[in-house]
């Protein structure tokens, strides 16, 4: 098969990361060929100013040599410059008349440095700051001049001042703004950056605006003039008032361009064939001048010239921090604020520390910090994944490695804690054990002292705690997850999200056919994916898929409970927690019979047998000749009620019969984890709706419905959902919101986490407020329940299962 | 200290409780620079408990009213003004008075803390010249009940033993009182003597498990008030088992059989209901009690009760039917508060009694005290008691008020009657050595008096013992002594009135030898005491008659009574229950009481950082199962009230109370906290006889409070001066606690905790005076929407001060190394942070134990952890090895972790 061509304009940072990431996808796809307007391969732009400070030198900074284009057969056109695109025949043609065919062409043109328009402009050692070039005309003139003017006291021009005033020259920055970097900092940070700055030699004029610029008579700059008439000279000027994106060849190819080449979130330009990453685009409005968006557009794109499709660029918060040895400054996203946001502030103004957070609606939306940055990376992540902070809000101004100790409301602090003090209260596992555990078998992350120990791995409520034990186990080994958006296991960088997705829209319909799309790095998978995989199978295509029982545990394929002894439990069916002096007979002879030892009501209104062979399970299920109670799987458990208007004083409704109903509606329904159910007959509550998945409590006027409540191990009470008139509407709504949960939620999250999550507000927006969309998911879950099985039922058993073991 | 100065010695006594120790007070001639015990005072040989031996600290000016002030306008600052204006001005009021409304329309106020020659010359200022008995004292509110018990029983007002008994007892009896925490030096003493003889049993009868009950043999908790019940109780035992002595009884006793047939009812089975003990327990007690020798100590549980007097005469009535008096080791000895309360009633300085334990209601009594005053009558109408005398005040009939050495506005019961009637007097005088009192607050005129360390005159301790009071260094501004105030005042007054002054002294020792002159042929005869005599020979106790050189140990042992016939008489004794009994909206008996290292209102041992360590801030001690039923945590603010008042607090668990009781140190007033204090809550019903106030009991309610928005601003350096500035400020807030900190370094603790954020305004002002306004230097954090601001003030690497506003986690280990003053440079990143535990692993010290040595509770319980016993602990931490105050305690928490490991 013939291979396609790329043509790549533009050598720089984001284009190369670009190929990179393309390489990586599908190294045999394309054909390349880089036109590049200097004379250096892909170098790192950000480190110039290290270059011109004299920390490093030019070929430190290289990221890709030639050998490296040579290695992935790409030709490299250096020091030519692209000046026409043929569209209608795909091809591009430098200035010396080099040309090349694309079917895939990359603009990655980057930006010039904005040179001020005032006159003198043209003026020789006034320059920009931008490239080697630059950088390198910069160390010349300090070399033979002594006053160099910045105009920008921006993030640049702060780096090329510190690096001019390196190499001995007296460095004034001007600045038009009455603060530094005013578009990363708030007043009080830069008057701290100003003061050190200023402590290194450098000087400041703010507020002054640029006239001219002055020059001698062999055409050289010497001064340069502010509008209130001053004067100062200048032997070298360096401009750095910003950039302007590279747009003159795509607009001259009529690609829309609006302050950048205009793209969209596959970083396609209005031409298909020809895409646009780095500081020349314009994305939503926004054109980027730091590297990380940058990286992030190269991968998206690279995702689509891959033709994977399914990656979007979305747009990112940036972060900075400034590049001059000895200063810690860093910031991101919103940090100024407003009317909506609140911020935390600390000023040590003796221990030359500043940092300030804000917070909008509980989520951390920008941070300001100077003389202490070391958490600015952990900020950014989480304004990034827009976490709510609400919890650790006082904590959060101190950073990551004092979190640990919110995890038991702060009372100790892991390092002190005595050995035998319990962490995990649900699985009872000890600080000593946790440690030792840590030590032997030389654990290094939250899930493996979970795995290792199961402390933390229920309720989670010790998390913090355990991550401080690792932290203070571990010392400075210990690196704590930073970001929300978990990969769904070890065996895939995807999320649960990304994975259902993909699952539904590329339909795919079986455990290897979504692992071989989706790249698992596994060939089978690992016991947390393969059941959640099966699970999303199911649930996106009930009919199409196939069960696969080698991914569901012990008790879901015996369609029982196993238990400590290896016998397991059986639950019958008794639709709301009705039975009859027949059934009853029925369970006392299958309990004669096969010798079961313990009978118990359970706490769902039904009744457990205990102590079932595995082997006499189908027999014990033939004799009771009653449906599966589910008791065993993440699927509907029970419906629980109270004897409601039919015998109860105080019932104003049916409960019994509206509990019947939603069991025989629901029943051998899967869901991401286990689901109850109840119905109260009067606000008296006697079923205990409140703590259960989804609660129906029956009122004069109709039914209330509940959602989200556990009776787990943290009892949550049930959010007010709705209130309905009609046994149909209880249905309906029930069913929606159940249905809802099963297509969002995350394998194994309760409704309580998984409403924790997307927020109740999600849900009353699908189920309440949008009808259509109601009725919508209610019909996908009648669909997908329509013909479901009785696993107990003689013609649906796997007699491999139950089969004696032979040896 | 350098080593240049010369140190100068001077031997003096203890101005804190009535055990009377000696010290000796190290100055350079112009500052008091140490003290050590007096190694040849009879009652304490050298020791010196927590509060003693950091007297020496509180020899501070800042403390101290120096300059009389004057104003003419309630509501005005007092200006400074002369001795003459103050005395003068004071004088012509008194006069003006005097001469419209009559001599019991002005009153005098004053204090068992007074030496005996300021309390004679106040006596004599009011009974004798101005002609009105209204002079009543403090020492009502501490020994009046014991002085009632020992007339209706003994005949007189004659603690008839000694400390010494303590060496012969085979059985202590202690009841109602906390001897460990208020009279350290006794329990020292009890210590020792159980050390030499095993087989001594200590019995305490407390409501409260105390360190004194926990260390007892058999500890009687029984439920407030019911000590008479107890003790009848005791005594129907020892005469149904036959344990009394029958011949001592015919020989030296009557009335007997009338109380026989009063206590037949009480018999163990039905008191042990009444008192909530088991009636096995009634007996035990009585056994060992008939066994004896028995030396009973009781205090503020038998004395402060509206049952005062019938229950030191029931105890007493112990002593009697078992013969247990006027030998080695068998008495019952009341343990005195106050430094001087026995010289205070030696003088008759009380609204009842006359000059050396004569009676008023006696005329040949009257007649006496006229003669020897040279004055012609002394008025017969009873004056008006504490309590009284402040109702009356009240009511208008006392205009004037002269309040001197003491603080009502803090210590009286039900406090916001007090402060109507402080409010409702016509002039207020307040002599005083300290600034910063509640009643100074109140004082139309201020008259600044010398105090311990200046002063000089006798004192009487609990054991009849005289000891001589020296000055060490001069008087402080213009102080003057309170005698020589009152003299000064003395000769304004007779002048303006038309009457001879009788009170014409140049020093004490003119005073003493008239008061000696009025004991003569009465039972405490000092006609053989001198100043002479105490300098050559040191300390004695009454009586010592003239040509004796030594005072009598031990009295009674002859079985004479000084009673008209001569025989002791048994009190005919009825339990009663407490004044105000629990009721559904006031379901709690609240005890009120001592702590360790505190003494009354804290004008004194406020001023000391290291007596706030034991315990830092007024708290309400109640029992857990009390709090589960309120929802109550550990340190919750609570509201408790009682029919008269309120007090915001917090709330602390206490496994020394049983359920439906909670107590309150008496200590804090509202110089320390928000508030009035615990008497804000107190009941002023008292004693028939005795007209002493039950203070110890009051039934009240305990509600959760919702104060959310919380403070603490600390700060090192000029911590006096910053709490004299922030006194002010405490009633601004729902709860404010004041107080110091630390062992050297000193620093200012202030802890708020109010409904709402307080004014950005307040904050200010406090940042202000606390000196953590320099932004320039200040460490901020600002959360504004969670109310939380803090800040921290750094120098060289140490921390001097931080105010935490919002959010107080981290303020105990703050408080901690700001004490220290160590270089704690590699903790700034954390100073602001909401840790409640210092970060990086750093052992947070908590409450100190023992003082001297700066141990705290953290450190005895790891050793005691790792295995050491009590010497084990002491040999390597070497708490309680110098004063041995904490020795109590230090052995409870070495039992109870030993109880934990066993």
């Amino acid at each position: 098969m013939k291979k396609m061509k790329l043509v790549m304009v533009g050598n720089g940072m984001a284009g190369v990361r670009t190929l990179e990431e393309l390489l990586k996808l599908v190294p045999e796809m394309y054909d390349i060929t880089v036109f590049g307007a200097e004379p250096y391969p892909n170098y790192n732009r950000i480190m110039l100013s290290p270059v011109l400070a004299g920390e490093q030198q030019i070929q430190d900074i290289i990221l890709n040599d030639l050998d490296w284009y040579a290695q992935h057969n790409i030709t490299l056109h250096l020091n030519k410059k692209v000046v026409r695109i043929n569209r209608p025949r795909k091809i591009v043609y430098a200035e010396d008349g080099t040309m090349a065919e694309y079917d895939r062409l990359l603009l990655a043109t980057g930006s010039s440095p904005f040179i001020l328009p005032v006159p003198g402009k043209e003026l020789e050692g006034v320059i920009g700051y931008r490239d080697i070039h630059d950088t390198n005309a910069m160390i010349d003139a300090a070399g033979k001049y002594k006053h160099a003017v910045i105009i920008g006291g921006g993030l640049l021009g702060l780096e090329a001042a510190n690096g001019l005033a390196l190499r001995g020259m007296d460095v004034t920055v001007v600045h038009l703004m009455p603060w530094l970097m005013e578009r990363q900092l708030d007043q009080d940070s830069a008057r701290m950056l100003q003061a050190s700055l200023e402590n290194k030699g450098l000087k400041f004029l703010l507020e002054r605006q640029t006239q001219e610029l002055v020059g001698n008579e062999q055409g050289r700059v010497s001064a340069i003039r502010f509008k209130d008439g001053n004067e100062i000279p200048a032997d070298l000027v360096v401009m750095a008032v910003g950039i302007r994106p590279n747009t003159a060849l795509a607009e001259s190819a009529g690609i829309h361009c609006n302050r950048g080449i205009v793209v969209n979130d596959t970083m396609q330009t209005y031409d298909p064939s020809i895409y646009a990453v780095g500081e020349c685009v314009s994305h939503r409005g926004t054109a980027y001048g730091l590297v990380a968006p940058l990286f992030d557009m190269g991968k998206v794109c690279a995702n689509h010239l891959a033709r994977m499709g399914i990656a979007r660029y979305q747009g990112s918060v940036t972060s900075t921090k400034l590049k001059v040895t000895g200063i810690d400054l860093f910031s991101a996203g919103d940090f100024t604020g407003n009317e909506k946001t609140e911020d935390i502030v600390l000023h040590d103004a003796a221990g030359g520390v500043y940092k300030k957070l804000v917070l909008q609606d509980d989520k951390l939306v920008g941070a300001v910090m100077y003389g202490d940055t070391k958490d600015g990376s952990w900020y950014f992540q989480m304004i990034r994944d827009g976490k709510n902070v609400a919890e650790i809000r006082d904590h959060l101004l101190f950073g990551q490695s004092h979190l640990g100790n919110t995890g038991h409301q702060g009372q100790s602090s892991a390092a002190t804690m005595p050995d035998e003090m319990e962490v995990c209260g649900c699985n009872g596992v000890c600080k000593g054990t946790i440690v030792k555990a840590i030590k032997e078998q030389g654990l290094f992350t939250l899930d493996e002292v979970r795995k290792h120990t199961k402390a933390s791995a229920s309720c989670g409520s010790c998390t913090g705690l355990c991550e401080q034990i690792l932290a203070s186990t571990l010392g400075g080994a210990y690196a704590p997850q930073t970001s929300t958006a978990k990969p769904m296991c070890g065996c895939t960088e995807l999320t649960h999200e990304e994975v259902r997705k993909a699952i539904r829209e590329e339909k795919l319909l079986s455990i290897p056919q979504a692992m071989q799309f989706l790249n698992w790095t596994t060939p089978n998978g690992c016991a947390s994916c393969r059941p959640a995989l099966n699970y999303y199978l199911i649930c996106a295509w009930p009919h199409e898929v196939k069960d696969d029982p080698q991914s569901r545990f012990i008790n879901e394929r015996a369609h029982a409970n196993i238990q400590k002894d290896g016998t397991f439990s059986v639950v019958p069916r008794m639709y709301g927690g009705i039975t009859s002096p027949d059934q009853l007979r029925r369970i006392a002879d299958v309990a004669d019979k096969y010798h079961i030892p313990t009978v118990k009501v359970t706490g769902g209104q039904r009744i457990d047998l205990f102590g079932v062979k595995k082997e006499d399970l189908p027999k014990v299920w033939a004799d009771l000749a009653m449906p599966s109670g589910f008791a065993y799987g993440k699927s509907l458990r029970t419906v629980k009620t109270c004897v409601g208007s039919e015998w109860c004083r105080f019932g104003v409704q049916n409960s019994t019969q509206m509990g019947i109903d939603i069991e025989l509606a629901f029943d051998r329904m899967w869901t991401p984890h286990k689901l109850k159910i109840a119905v109260s007959g009067c606000p008296r509550n006697c079923a205990e709706a409140s703590i259960k998945d989804v609660g129906v409590i029956g009122v004069d006027s109709g039914w209330e419905i509940y959602v989200g409540g556990n009776g787990g191990i943290k009892t949550e009470v049930a959010q007010f959902l709705v209130k309905v008139k009609t046994h149909d509407e209880v249905l309906e709504y029930t069913g929606a919101f159940t249905q809802l949960y099963r297509e969002e939620a995350r394998y194994l999250d309760r409704t309580v986490h998984y409403i924790e999550r997307v927020g109740l507000d999600h849900v009353k927006r699908h189920v309440v407020q949008d009808a259509a969309n109601r009725k919508d998911l209610y019909a996908r879950l009648l669909y997908a329940l329509e013909g479901a099985r009785d696993p107990w039922a003689k013609e649906n058993i796997n007699p491999r299962e139950f089969a004696a073991l032979t040896i | 200290m350098s080593k240049e100065t010369p140190t100068k010695d001077t031997r003096s006594t203890c101005c804190y409780c009535g055990v009377g120790c000696g010290i000796i007070i190290e100055s350079d001639g112009t500052r008091i620079t140490g003290v050590r015990g007096d190694p040849d005072h009879p009652a304490n040989f050298g020791r010196l408990c927590s509060k003693g031996s950091t007297l020496h600290l509180t020899a501070r000016d800042e403390m101290r009213a120096l300059y009389p002030e004057l104003r003419t306008v309630r509501g005005e600052e007092r200006q400074r003004v002369s001795w003459d204006g103050a005395l003068d001005a004071v004088a012509e009021k008194f006069a003006s008075v005097i001469r419209e409304h009559g001599p019991d329309a002005v009153g005098f106020y004053v204090s068992g803390q007074l030496l005996t020659e300021d309390y004679y010359v106040f006596n004599k200022l009011a009974k004798g010249l101005i002609g009105t008995n209204n002079v009543d004292t403090n020492s009502r509110l501490c020994m009046s009940s014991a002085v009632a018990g020992y007339k209706a029983t003994l005949g007189a007002d004659a603690p008839p033993g000694c400390y010494e008994d303590i060496d012969f007892a085979k059985c202590i009896f202690i009841a109602g009182s906390n001897t460990a925490y208020a009279h350290p030096i006794v329990f020292r003493r009890i210590e020792d003597a159980r050390k030499k003889n095993p087989d001594l049993k200590l019995i305490v009868a407390d409501p409260r498990c105390t360190d004194t009950a926990s260390a007892a043999d058999l500890h009687l908790a029984i439920l407030p008030g019911t000590d008479v019940a107890l003790f009848n109780a005791m005594l129907h035992v020892m005469l149904r088992e036959g344990w009394t002595d029958t011949d001592y009884i015919a020989a030296h006793t009557e009335g007997l059989a009338q109380l026989k047939a009063t206590v037949r009812d009480y018999t163990p089975q039905h008191v042990a209901e009444i008192c909530g003990i088991a009636a096995e327990d009634i007996v035990q007690a009585a056994c060992w009690f008939a066994q004896g020798p028995t030396l009973s100590l009781y205090c503020q549980g038998l004395n402060q009760s509206t049952q005062g007097t019938q229950k030191n005469a029931a105890l007493i009535n112990l002593h009697l039917a078992t013969g247990q008096i006027g030998k080695p080791g068998a008495a019952p000895l009341s343990l005195t508060g106050q430094p001087n309360a026995m010289g205070g009633r030696e003088v008759g300085g009380l609204a009842n009694l006359l000059s050396g334990h004569r009676d008023l209601d006696n005329p040949a009594h009257r007649a006496e005290v006229a003669a020897l005053w040279g004055v012609p009558d002394v008025p017969a109408q009873p004056g008006k008691t504490a309590v009284e005398m402040f109702e009356a005040v009240r009511r208008g009939e006392i205009r004037a008020l002269w309040i001197a050495c003491t603080n009502p506005a803090q210590s009286m019961p039900d406090l916001n009657m007090i402060k109507e009637a402080l409010d409702a007097a016509e002039l207020v005088v307040v002599q005083e050595a300290f600034r910063n009192t509640d009643t100074v607050a109140y004082a139309d005129v201020l008259l600044p008096a010398t105090t311990w360390g200046e002063k000089e005159g006798t004192v009487t301790n609990s054991e009849r013992c005289i000891s001589r009071v020296r000055s060490a260094v001069p008087v402080p501004g213009e102080a003057r002594h309170d005698w020589q105030i009152v003299v000064d005042f003395a000769q304004r007054l007779a002048l303006r009135l038309g009457k001879r002054n009788v009170l014409n002294y140049a020093n004490t020792e003119e005073i003493f030898n008239e008061h000696r002159a009025t004991t003569q042929g009465r039972d405490l005869d000092i006609g053989g005491l001198s100043y002479a005599l105490l300098e050559s020979a040191g300390p004695q106790q009454w009586p010592l008659l003239q040509g004796e050189m030594q005072g009598r140990k031990r009295l009674y042992g002859d079985g004479m009574f000084p009673t008209s016939s001569g025989k002791a008489r048994f009190a005919n004794t009825v339990y009663i229950p407490v004044a105000e009994d629990t009721d559904a909206r006031y379901s709690l008996h609240l005890n009120t009481g001592r702590l360790r290292d505190q003494w009354h209102g804290m004008s004194r041992t406020g001023g000391v950082g290291r007596l706030f360590s034991h315990v830092e801030e007024p708290l309400l001690s109640m029992h857990g199962n009390d709090m589960k039923r309120r929802g109550l945590d550990e340190g919750d603010m609570v509201k408790v009230s009682s029919r008269r008042g309120q007090l915001n607090v917090r709330v602390s668990a206490s496994d020394e109370m049983r359920a439906g009781q909670v107590f309150l140190p008496m200590h804090w007033g509202s110089q320390f906290m928000s508030g009035l204090g615990a008497n804000a809550l107190t009941n002023s019903a008292f004693d028939p006889q005795s007209k002493q106030p039950e203070l110890k009991h009051a039934a009240v309610q305990v509600e959760k409070l919702n104060l959310p928005w919380e403070m603490v601003a600390m700060r090192s350096g000029d911590a006096l001066k910053r709490m004299a500035r922030l006194q002010p400020l405490l009633a601004n807030f729902d709860f404010a606690a004041l107080g110091l900190y630390g062992h050297d370094e000193e620093l200012v603790v202030l802890r708020v905790a109010h409904a709402a954020a307080v004014p950005d305004d307040t904050l200010v002002q406090i940042d202000a005076i606390l000196g953590l306004d320099d932004e320039k230097k200040m460490m901020n954090y600002r959360d504004a929407r969670r109310g939380i601001s803090k800040r921290a003030l750094m120098e060289d690497g140490r921390l001097l001060g931080v105010r935490l506003t919002g959010e107080t986690a981290a303020r105990d280990w703050l408080k901690e190394i700001i004490a220290q003053g160590a270089d704690v440079q590699a903790l700034r990143p954390w100073l602001l942070a909401p840790l409640s535990a210092p970060p990086a692993g750093q052992v947070q010290r908590g409450r100190i134990v023992c003082n001297c040595l700066d141990v705290s509770e953290q450190e005895i319980l790891q050793e005691a952890k790792n295995g050491l016993d009590v010497s084990g602990i002491q040999a390597k931490l070497k708490c309680g090895t110098k004063c041995g105050s904490c020795l109590p305690e230090l052995k409870r928490l070495a039992t109870v972790q030993q109880g934990v490991t066993a």
